[in-house]
């Protein structure tokens, strides 16, 4: 691949979705777009930069930017957040007034294991949420994702990642080799396509967000603006979860660390706020 | 600390060899028996913190043990985490009730033997 073509993807890429990638990242894109490039029938990544520059290229595009969204995923990944959730959810439940649902987002669910841990995690609680309804909204930007998380089926070998063989068993049907997530937890989710690089609003208010392992993709301004833009939308008394490498510092100052937790982050205060 | 130990339960060598492999990259000693007899004698010789156990072999199978281990070592200890081709849900919770702590569905990886380690407490959740 020429450096002429690295350039043009990446960029198409940055555009799209905000993801960076630097030069080092040439074999990811040898990697990941392979099967794309036989499919198509394309010879390389030269002749793919060659056809995305011509006219009506957009669903070859979109189709580009899908195969290099990065799906990793387990079930109740890293574990501390969702034990953090399971203490918040019943304050959260004893603030709202009655008949208000308790609203998390799980951004880039890629295929949807952190929004079914949500739910199962909400589930588990049982009593100790005075029957308040949980609404989750998962949104990603590939299609083929949410495709994936709405039909919540799994691998053996996913289901053995972070899931418990007691939640497993109660949680999942068996299909063959294949376990898919029990009707009354997929039906607490709602799947959307949503790019983070646009204005989240249309997606209303929550009081708990998980925006885990996202940013590290992108450049520190969109960094910045996602993070601002995820504090205008979570309530006074939610959190928003990032990943264990992430951080606001120097970021911005619409959120804050929640004191003694890591990758907990609350809306600041006004009069905590600087400039 | 003292060193944690967990004896390794099933009839295949290969299989054995690769489930120690992966296990003492945990810091574990590990301890070999190829049916449920030998790894009740090694059990009584020295209990072990963990025993990963085969479900089907000659001799003794994995659920007689785990039934003649918790009656004779209690419900706690030693945790036991099956490791079986048997993957239907219904051989998994004949396991859970019979007392095991967790269920690995072959093929495993080290990732998955450590995730359910880490799941009955025989390693610490990494930070």
């Amino acid at each position: 691949m020429t450096p002429d073509s690295f350039n043009f993807l990446a960029g198409l890429v940055k555009v799209r979705s905000g993801i960076v990638l630097t030069a080092d990242k040439g074999y990811m894109l040898e990697t990941r777009l392979g099967t794309m490039l036989r499919r198509e029938g394309i010879a390389g990544l030269d002749a793919l930069a060659l056809r995305l520059r011509a006219p009506r290229s957009e669903a070859l595009a979109a189709e580009m930017v899908e195969a290099l969204t990065t799906n990793e995923s387990s079930f109740f990944r890293d574990g501390k957040p969702f034990e953090h959730l399971k203490k918040l959810l019943p304050k959260l439940a004893a603030a709202r007034p009655p008949g208000q649902a308790i609203r998390i987002w799980s951004a880039a669910c890629s295929s949807g294991q952190e929004a079914y841990s949500i739910a199962i995690t909400a589930v588990g609680l049982g009593a100790a949420l005075a029957g308040r309804r949980v609404e989750i909204v998962g949104t990603d930007l590939s299609q083929e994702m949410l495709q994936r998380a709405r039909e919540g089926v799994y691998t053996q070998f996913e289901v053995q990642r972070g899931l418990p063989v007691q939640m497993l068993v109660k949680h999942f049907r068996q299909e063959g080799t294949r376990w898919q997530v029990a009707p009354e937890l997929r039906a607490m989710v709602c799947w959307q396509a949503f790019n983070l690089l646009d204005d989240p609003r249309g997606l209303g208010r929550f009081d708990v967000v998980f925006c885990r392992n996202v940013l590290i993709y992108f450049d520190a301004p969109t960094k910045s603006r996602v993070l601002a833009a995820l504090a205008s939308l979570v309530a006074a008394d939610g959190v928003v979860y990032l990943g264990g490498a992430e951080t606001v510092l120097g970021l911005t100052d619409r959120l804050v660390p929640t004191p003694g937790e890591r990758g907990v982050y609350e809306a600041a205060r006004p009069a905590a706020r600087t400039g | 600390m003292t060193q944690r130990t967990c004896l390794v339960v099933d009839d295949s060598l290969v299989v054995r060899k690769a489930a120690r492999r992966i296990i003492e990259g945990f810091g574990f000693a590990v301890r070999e028996a190829k049916d449920g007899q030998e790894a009740l004698d090694a059990c009584r010789a020295q209990l072990p913190d963990g025993v990963l156990l085969d479900w089907n072999m000659p001799v003794m199978d994995g659920i007689t043990f785990l039934r003649a281990a918790r009656a004779e070592f209690g419900p706690d200890h030693p945790r036991i985490v099956l490791c079986t081709t048997e993957a239907e849900i219904a051989r998994i919770i004949e396991a859970l009730s019979a007392g095991a702590q967790e269920y690995v569905m072959k093929p495993f990886d080290a990732d998955i033997i450590r995730d359910k380690f880490t799941q009955v407490g025989l390693l610490e959740e990494v930070a």
